[in-house]
């Protein structure tokens, strides 16, 4: 029986890895954002899981507009670093684990979850950033083995964020019905408010956003009662990639510990969160 | 049954079926922009580049003249318009200011203070 042992939520903003790529880290535009990661980092240093499982979408890069799913898992052995027009980012390819992405797929499909099935993917900033959110200086391999799931959340309609909840609670099941390996680490990502299109772009809404941060940890049902055109309203179009992070709590248990949270404006046009949660009991 | 369903927000784009939909041909475009042998070629001329890829007339011409309102408006998704302005050295910030009236500088100015939190 596997055990989820933490749940990271994190902002996923390309300039947030083109900064680490770049060693621009201590600059005064983005110093504040780095050391509101420092905590989390060193915590999550020290609870390296067997495997992590991160949800994500992609932006025009592993998958194009001729087919979106809503719901995809990668079940490939490894995950190459898209070019997304300027050259990958330097950080390594991701290593999958076939056996869990298996085990994950058939346990999902049996709850009634019908999921498209990646056994070739190329993972954009959506994956890698938040990659090196939790670890920044990765060297030759990430931590562990990553597993990818793929959230539609470009092309209306999105899935609801009651659905999201729902496949993070089967999840959080399938996980505990594997033998495979021992701890597992979830990621969610993506938001949090920002617009990137549009007369209303540069939007921001730090009020929704501290609530979300909030309720992410106590009543993540009352997040996941909200309608898409709430979540385009209060968060912007861009986000409600706020939905990915309902995924990874679903997987966790009803009380977990909040380890860290941290909040900046901006990320380039948007609002940067981080919330990690210790699933362990007790 | 309306086809309006999604939401009507003044000032923003949602890319939603009918706007996937007209978009298709520009969006494809967009994404092949990721190699750079496409970028040479796209370079090289940029109106066959669109006509091979099937733009409507509008769609070209908006492509050509760099107007990033038109391209929302034909059904561009900003992730793919964002590899054209990638190539011509554009940040997600320029095309913030081109769609609020402002320019690139005073755009990153609105989001070091904290964002545009009264639209």
């Amino acid at each position: 029986m596997s055990e989820v042992i933490w749940g990271l939520a994190t902002s996923h903003v390309p300039s947030i890895g083109a900064a680490m790529d770049r060693e621009k880290t201590a600059d005064p535009v983005w110093a504040p954002l780095f050391e509101g990661y420092r905590p989390a980092r060193e915590w999550l240093a020290g609870h390296t899981p067997d495997v992590a499982i991160l949800v994500y979408n992609d932006h025009a890069n592993g998958v194009d507009l001729d087919v979106v799913p809503t719901f995809a898992l990668g079940t490939a052995e490894s995950y190459r670093v898209a070019d997304e027009g300027f050259g990958r980012r330097p950080v390594p390819d991701v290593t999958g684990d076939p056996e869990l992405s298996f085990h994950l797929l058939q346990s999902l499909m049996d709850e009634g979850f019908d999921l498209t099935v990646f056994q070739e993917l190329d993972v954009d900033h959506g994956f890698t950033v938040p990659l090196s959110v939790w670890t920044p200086d990765p060297g030759e391999a990430w931590p562990c083995p990553v597993i990818p799931i793929m959230v539609n959340v470009i092309r209306y309609p999105q899935p609801t964020a009651a659905r999201c909840y729902a496949l993070g609670q089967a999840l959080g099941r399938a996980i505990a019905s594997y033998d495979g390996v021992r701890t597992v680490g979830i990621l969610g990502t993506g938001g949090m408010s920002h617009q990137l299109a549009g007369a209303r772009a540069g939007f921001i809404n730090s009020s929704f956003d501290h609530m979300f941060l909030e309720q992410i940890a106590r009543d993540p049902a009352k997040l996941a009662a909200l309608t898409r055109e709430q979540y385009i309203r209060e968060a912007g179009s861009e986000g409600i990639e706020l939905i990915m992070w309902l995924v990874m709590r679903g997987a966790l248990n009803a009380q977990v510990r909040t380890v860290h949270t941290a909040y900046h404006v901006p990320a380039s046009n948007t609002a940067a969160g981080l919330a990690l949660f210790d699933n362990r009991p007790g | 049954m309306s086809s309006q369903i999604r939401p009507d927000l003044p000032g923003t784009y949602v890319f939603d079926g009918p706007t996937s939909r007209r978009g298709h041909a520009m969006n494809r475009m967009f994404m092949s922009l990721r190699a750079e042998q496409a970028r040479a070629e796209f370079r090289g001329d940029e109106a066959a580049y669109c006509h091979r890829f099937a733009l409507t007339g509008d769609q070209t011409g908006a492509v050509l003249e760099r107007e990033w309102q038109a391209m929302l408006d034909l059904g561009g998704s900003i992730f793919y318009m964002y590899k054209l302005a990638l190539m011509d050295g554009h940040s997600m910030q320029y095309l913030g200011g081109v769609f609020t009236g402002m320019s690139e500088a005073e755009f990153q100015a609105a989001m070091l203070a904290g964002g545009r939190t009264d639209v």
